[in-house]
């Protein structure tokens, strides 16, 4: 476990940099975390991630499919949006654990 | 020099040469994973494997009941070859893996292929087998770009950090 300063807080993350406490997160930590794989969130990026912070508190597990089925946006979209990886980005930026699925 | 250094994937191309539905699985699983995880991304079909992308064929895939020492019935007991060979086993024991691989949330042969495109994985045919099971580029579902030699899929294969996968 590492202490990190995000966006003015201390946060601490695990080795890859994912929120150990999901809830410390909100918005402007997730606008710092973006900004180190250079994506400049929109409403839509916020979309998603309420999207996999409700899932994830409800215990569902998280795949590329579900977020394409969310009514959201398509997978080709999630793909633009969080680029080099969506799921595993986009659950940092959300600050909830990396996903474990392999679908 | 760290010899240790960890170089990411940067590249993967995987040939699918089998068109039974358990292997045809695995060939879509690798890509879709690769391109979830910002790998560049081409997948290959070859003969029998041709059947996965074969619009009249990609939804009737089957596992083989007869030959298959891995096949189990409901509760564990080995099934018996003798049965498999039986009309409409195959079918029925391949309709039941498919329920069972719907409850897991796992998509279609052609939901897979669509997940892939959409990451920006590119699917292709090989050329010798098309020729060989007399199929065109219509007879292919429409996420496969294009109908290839061997040549241009090991053109496709250079740059450092590249892996080819065979199933």
């Amino acid at each position: 476990m590492i202490e990190k300063l995000i966006a003015g807080k201390k946060i601490q993350v695990n080795d890859e940099g994912y929120l150990i406490y999901p809830e410390q997160w909100d918005k402007d930590i997730a606008i710092e975390i973006a900004k180190e794989y250079g994506i400049i969130l929109t409403d839509k990026h916020f979309a998603v991630l309420d999207f996999l912070r409700q899932k994830f508190f409800a215990g569902e597990s998280l795949t590329i499919r579900k977020v394409g089925n969310s009514g959201i946006l398509d997978i080709k979209e999630f793909y633009h949006l969080f680029p080099g990886g969506p799921l595993k980005i986009a659950s940092k930026i959300a600050g909830i654990p990396k996903p474990v699925s392999c679908i | 020099m760290n010899h240790n250094e960890n170089k990411p994937l940067k590249k993967v191309l995987i040939i699918c040469a089998k068109g039974n539905l358990e292997d045809v699985y695995a060939a879509l699983v690798l890509p879709n994973g690769a391109v979830m995880e910002g790998i560049e991304t081409k997948l290959f079909f070859t003969f029998f494997g041709l059947d996965a992308i074969t619009k009249k064929t990609m939804n009737k895939l089957h596992t083989a009941t007869v030959g298959n020492p891995s096949l189990r019935m409901p509760g564990g007991l080995p099934f018996p070859t003798i049965i498999g060979m039986l009309p409409f086993i195959q079918a029925a024991v391949s309709n039941m893996m498919k329920k069972q691989m719907e409850k897991l949330d796992i998509p279609s042969v052609k939901e897979f292929l669509e997940m892939i495109t959409a990451g920006g994985g590119e699917i292709y045919a090989c050329k010798l087998a098309a020729d060989m099971f007399k199929l065109k580029k219509e007879d292919f579902t429409e996420e496969v770009i294009d109908i290839i030699t061997v040549g241009k899929f090991y053109e496709m294969a250079g740059g450092d950090r590249t892996q080819i996968i065979f199933v």
